[in-house]
């Protein structure tokens, strides 16, 4: 699997740290729901999915991968911080 | 079961041999789908047949059928490294994996089945002071909990394993804590075995047979829609360990759940070179050999969320790399074949057998890369937990709300309750 950096172009997958799915996080007092939903709780799409690498070989960019859980083809990928 | 006409033995071996071999029956009907079961279990792999195994044999309970989409057998039961051991550390996975070996030892008697299941002994490797430490603590662990494990010391391992690079300058070997009860057993003849169990008592094997929908009333589950159509039921257990998600999500549940792949390799047939179960402590990698000769072995997940069955090659070349560096005489072997397993990973990477909360379902899942030698005690207490909906006592710990709550994690690794640290 590549992934495209968006400031180093394309990468081998060993250049990334896989963090998980790119989610929002809540507000400190959104209670425990919304906590337990953002820490454990998955969709776990077989699919289309967005997740967060970050770049720890290269640039140590966080970078939001959306891609296929079934055929490993990435679509598209963008900074997190322009998310 | 007369032991000339319908079981397993030696005489109806000896019988069959002698008369052509005509006598041979399938191990399992083909039926067709009833309008409406007690109960009904999704997922016809290794847990699923065990449950409906359990749920007959134990409970009595056998107007079940068993749901399953493709042929039973066809995940990752058909296709695993068969390791069976009991060396956990944590109270919660601790004692249930050791009722699961205790099951282990009395399977093919309470199947009448040969699954093959070889006690030859597990070496969890250890290569500095610090590993030397921890593994003496998880013995005393296995020990206290009634299990086996004895330290060794690098001359004690050595009489066990001559093969071994003990002066790699990088990772010598220092010892291993030996588990002689561990080892491994025939995955497929194990989903057979509890296939036959139950049918023999009267649960339908359902193959073909794909769940589309749950169908839940007034917070009750009420049965399910099928590619062969509805089927009602009072009860409905979920064991489908790398579609968990999906079909969770038909009874609009979210799981603490990501799935990874974890792939696996075996190699040509060789000649008995490795008589034991090896794991490397510094490097993930694990070994052995089955019975046709094949050297069977996986290293780590490769570590991010798909449902492709099939890895990328970075993780290859790290467990070829982990094998070469421990045991450098597998380096002539060609690989015949490798696999990707889905697994269910959970944050703390142990698994759960729990109620949810719709009344009548329930769920098994979040095995990890642990499934198979789980086999036995999770049929055992999720048909426990379906038949008198309490949890078995050594599945007290197994519960879905520890990541909510924050009470009973059991990260045996220590890194952290946190997707993708397991």
């Amino acid at each position: 699997m590549r992934i495209k950096c968006p400031i180093c172009g394309e990468r081998d997958h060993r250049e990334f740290y896989y963090r998980g799915a790119a989610l929002t996080r809540p507000d400190p007092d959104a209670g425990e729901g919304a906590w337990d939903d953002y820490v454990y709780l998955r969709d776990n799409p077989a699919g289309e999915t967005r997740d967060l690498w970050y770049h720890a070989a290269g640039c140590s960019a966080w970078v939001v991968v959306t891609r296929n859980t079934l055929t490993h083809a990435v679509s598209s990928t963008e900074l997190a911080e322009k998310t | 079961m007369g032991l000339l006409s319908k079981g397993f033995s030696g005489l109806r071996v000896l019988k069959e041999g002698l008369t052509g071999n005509t006598g041979w029956t399938p191990h399992w009907r083909d039926p067709e789908p009833k309008a409406e079961y007690d109960i009904l279990i999704i997922g016809g792999g290794g847990h699923g047949l065990a449950t409906a195994h359990y749920l007959a044999s134990v409970h009595g309970l056998t107007n079940v059928a068993v749901l399953e989409k493709g042929y039973i057998g066809g995940g990752n039961i058909g296709r695993n490294t068969t390791i069976v051991r009991a060396n956990y550390f944590l109270p919660g996975n601790s004692e249930f994996y050791s009722h699961s070996l205790k099951l282990w030892e009395g399977l093919e008697q309470d199947l009448n089945y040969n699954v093959m299941h070889s006690q030859r002994g597990i070496f969890n490797l250890f290569h500095s002071d610090g590993q030397r430490d921890a593994f003496a603590r998880r013995g005393n662990a296995m020990i206290n909990q009634g299990d086996d494990a004895i330290l060794l010391d690098r001359d004690g391992v050595r009489k066990h394993l001559p093969y071994l690079d003990y002066d790699n300058v990088r990772f010598p070997v220092y010892g291993a804590l030996y588990h002689p009860r561990g080892g491994t057993a025939r995955h497929d003849a194990v989903a057979w075995g509890y296939a036959r169990g139950a049918d023999s008592r009267g649960v339908d094997i359902l193959q073909n047979c794909e769940v589309t929908g749950i169908d839940i009333e007034g917070g009750v589950v009420k049965g399910v829609q099928t590619t062969r159509g509805a089927i009602r039921a009072k009860k409905v257990g979920i064991v489908v360990a790398g579609r968990s998600g999906q079909v969770a999500a038909m009874a609009g549940m979210r799981l603490p759940i990501e799935s990874h792949v974890l792939q696996a390799f075996v190699t040509e047939g060789l000649k008995p070179v490795i008589d034991n179960v090896v794991t490397f402590g510094m490097g993930h990698f694990y070994i052995s050999q089955s019975d046709k000769g094949g050297l069977v072995f996986g290293g780590d997940l490769d570590s991010y969320a798909t449902y492709a069955a099939r890895g990328n090659l970075p993780t290859v070349e790290h467990v070829m790399e982990a094998g070469m560096t421990l045991m450098p005489m597998i380096g002539k072997a060609k690989i015949l074949r490798s696999w990707g397993g889905i697994m269910d990973m959970t944050p703390d990477g142990s698994p759960i057998i729990d109620k949810t909360g719709i009344d009548g379902l329930y769920i098994d899942c979040g095995w990890c890369y642990g499934g198979f030698k789980a086999v036995p005690a999770s049929g055992h207490c999720f048909a426990h937990l379906i038949a008198t909906d309490r949890p078995h006592e050594a599945a007290t710990g197994l519960r879905m709300d520890r990541f909510r709550t924050g009470y009973g994690i059991m990260d045996e690794e220590g890194t952290g309750s946190q997707h993708n640290l397991h």
